[in-house]
């Protein structure tokens, strides 16, 4: 990397190559890039695929776009025709069997036909833009007792305490030397408490419409308020947020979540969300001893078994699993569709998903729920 | 940066797929290519992928290509320095103390000190491989940690000052993915993702671990194993679960089960979770008669 002599012409189109997948969006570091170079000396390279396995071991692209990488490649070494536009659909967005089989939805193609572009299309259509800022108590309130309120749980690492089930062996010694080996006091360590994990499911479909934008905010502050927060939203499909709403400014988080979320305002089966959501063993494994929070209003256009059997398994998983509905404002709600009904006994808090002040009054008070 | 052509008297990752093949590890392509630029650029090796597909194999296999010794430190949560990188002997150096009497002593000398993977690594780097077994169940403190240790290969021990490697040791990192590691870390590490093996490498892996599995036996399993990945489980069965299955049958056969029967008792080896078992149960019967046609 140091005593590299400057560029030489051969190297340019690998430079290039790092430059274009960068610009679609690929983080990648300059001491990747001197990898990546050398790697490809090591390497012959004899034909195409050897750079292409160079780029993939030391450029690292996650594995999740993969496909786009590839397409990347084609289009770069290899002259091929296809659109970025296009491009191989990332692992993070699941989309659901059978959508666009609900009652009064907007006419989607059949995915199981190979053309799938009248989809894209409609799709393309439910994109969203945000309006503009909206000043909100509730959210400021939530990174302010984030810390505090949320739910936490015991960690493995341990600090300094007076009391405490350990000794602190380190300390004690280090004293202990001192007074010529003479323990006067003998120093305690206790286990550390840690904020705990938190899922977080947003429906985004047409009849969660008014709440939708809202709901993101909101998803934003906690994602930046707490350091293990996974966000999804479902609706046709099923998209992970995470990565996009750990964008530090939020007009600028927004907009890439809103990128990646193509199904605002469409159907949903809710049951099938959650399955699917289960079914992806790397997204399953985050609602393990997790606050898992859903907000939904539970209309349930599909089969209520599958919800029902989604929520079972949620519900055995999470640390606790609250469901929060904009039909449940006041505190006498009483779950009145057939969905919410079967459900009932799986979910520990049924509670007002109205608006964001609620929710985030319902999100500092898991805490203490969990105690009571 | 050190860049070695040749380690070991491999120069390729042909070479290397050799190797790692006489090492009883089949390699693909992709992975023997990533091996061998992690170990000619002197940098990390960072595999990733599902559970059972054989990263911590590919681990063993590299140390055992390059003669070394593997020193393992498996990864959970709040691991620390004292587990990872040293610890001091506190009960002797208390003894040393008290019997020294009036005399001075260095309590922190060679003998108080308890080796753990990372110093034994930096203090032997060219007989052994480290694998960091795991990392996406330690902490972010722990990775930070490392991201520390990765880049320098050294470390401090406040009593005893800087400890610095050689040469750059090989190390080898696996992760489950159950969380996003940091940007920063794969970016220093030459990355792999492993994916199930093709149907035909998979056959030839299950021959090649267990030998008294029939080569039809062993593309069966691997034909049902393959159908039951794509199903909704919340456990896939692995690399492991397959050769565990096919050696299963095999033996079930020889005591007089027959065939498709001899499958179906020994399930319990590939799925090892009630409710993925009970979701497949009542297509069990059509889905092993299909992969064994």
């Amino acid at each position: 990397m140091n005593e590299a002599p400057p560029l030489p012409r051969a190297a340019r189109t690998f430079v290039a190559f790092v430059a274009l997948l960068r610009a679609n969006g690929f983080a990648i570091a300059p001491e990747q890039t001197a990898a990546f170079l050398e790697a490809i000396t090591l390497l012959g390279p004899r034909d195409p695929e050897d750079i292409r396995r160079a780029g993939l071991a030391t450029l690292a692209p996650p594995p999740e776009r993969r496909g786009t990488y590839d397409l990347l490649f084609r289009i770069h070494f290899l002259g091929g025709e296809e659109m970025p536009g296009a491009e191989g659909e990332d692992d993070e967005v699941v989309r659901l069997q059978e959508e666009g089989h609900g009652g009064e939805e907007p006419p989607l193609a059949d995915e199981a036909n190979e053309s799938g572009e009248m989809a894209v299309r409609a799709e393309a259509l439910a994109q969203r833009r945000f309006g503009p800022e909206r000043p909100s108590n509730a959210l400021r309130r939530l990174a302010r007792e984030a810390e505090r309120r949320l739910p936490r749980r015991r960690g493995h690492r341990r600090m300094r305490a007076r009391r405490g089930s350990w000794a602190d062996l380190r300390r004690t010694l280090r004293e202990a030397a001192r007074n010529d080996g003479e323990v006067m006091r003998l120093r305690r360590l206790k286990r550390r408490t840690r904020l705990r994990k938190m899922l977080l499911l947003i429906d985004v479909s047409g009849s969660m419409k008014a709440r939708s934008e809202d709901n993101l905010r909101l998803a934003h502050a906690l994602s930046q308020a707490a350091p293990n927060v996974e966000i999804f939203t479902f609706g046709t499909r099923l998209t992970r947020l995470t990565r996009a709403l750990r964008i530090k400014r939020r007009e600028q988080a927004l907009a890439a979540a809103a990128h990646l979320v193509s199904d605002w305002d469409g159907g949903t089966r809710i049951g099938d969300a959650l399955q699917a959501f289960l079914a992806v063993p790397r997204f399953g494994a985050y609602a393990r001893g997790a606050a898992v929070v859903i907000l939904s209003d539970g209309l349930e256009r599909g089969d209520v078994s599958a919800l029902r059997d989604a929520a079972a398994k949620l519900s055995r998983r999470a640390w606790r699993l609250s469901w929060l509905t904009p039909l449940a404002a006041g505190a006498d709600f009483v779950p009145q569709t057939e969905a919410l009904i079967a459900i009932r006994r799986f979910v520990d808090d049924m509670a007002d998903g109205g608006s964001s002040a609620a929710i985030v009054s319902h999100l500092l008070s898991l805490r203490q729920r969990r105690a009571a | 940066m050190a860049v070695r052509g040749t380690i070991a008297g491999i120069d390729s990752p042909q070479a290397l797929e050799k190797a790692l093949r006489a090492a009883y590890y089949l390699a693909d392509d992709g992975i023997a290519t990533a091996a061998y630029l992690a170990l000619a650029l002197g940098k990390p090796l960072l595999l990733e992928g599902a559970p059972g597909v054989g990263k911590t194999e590919a681990a063993k296999a590299i140390a055992a290509v390059l003669g070394r010794r593997l020193i393992r430190l498996q990864c959970y949560e709040g691991i620390d320095a004292s587990a990872a990188l040293y610890e001091w002997n506190y009960p002797r150096q208390m003894l040393a103390i008290r019997q020294a009497g009036e005399a001075t002593i260095d309590i922190y000398g060679e003998s108080f000190l308890i080796e753990r993977p990372m110093l034994a690594v930096l203090r032997a780097p060219d007989s052994t491989v480290l694998l960091i077994d795991e990392i996406d169940r330690s902490d972010q403190e722990f990775e930070a940690f490392l991201l520390e240790f990765l880049s320098d290969f050294q470390i401090s021990i406040p009593e005893r000052g800087t400890i610095r490697a050689t040469e750059r040791p090989v190390v080898v990192l696996t992760s489950n993915r159950t969380r996003d590691l940091h940007e920063a870390l794969r970016r220093r590490c030459v990355y792999h993702w492993i994916d199930y093996p093709t149907a035909e490498r998979e056959a030839r892996i299950i021959m090649m671990r267990a030998s008294s599995v029939a080569e039809a036996t062993a593309r069966a399993v691997v034909a049902a194993v393959g159908k039951l990945r794509r199903e909704p489980l919340s456990k896939s069965p692995g690399i492991a679960e397959a050769v565990d299955w096919a050696e299963a049958a095999t033996l079930l056969n020889k005591q007089g089960a027959r065939w498709p029967d001899a499958f179906k008792r020994s399930i319990g080896l590939a799925l090892k979770d009630e409710e993925d078992l009970a979701f497949i149960a009542p297509r069990l019967d059509a889905l092993i008669a299909e992969a064994a046609a």
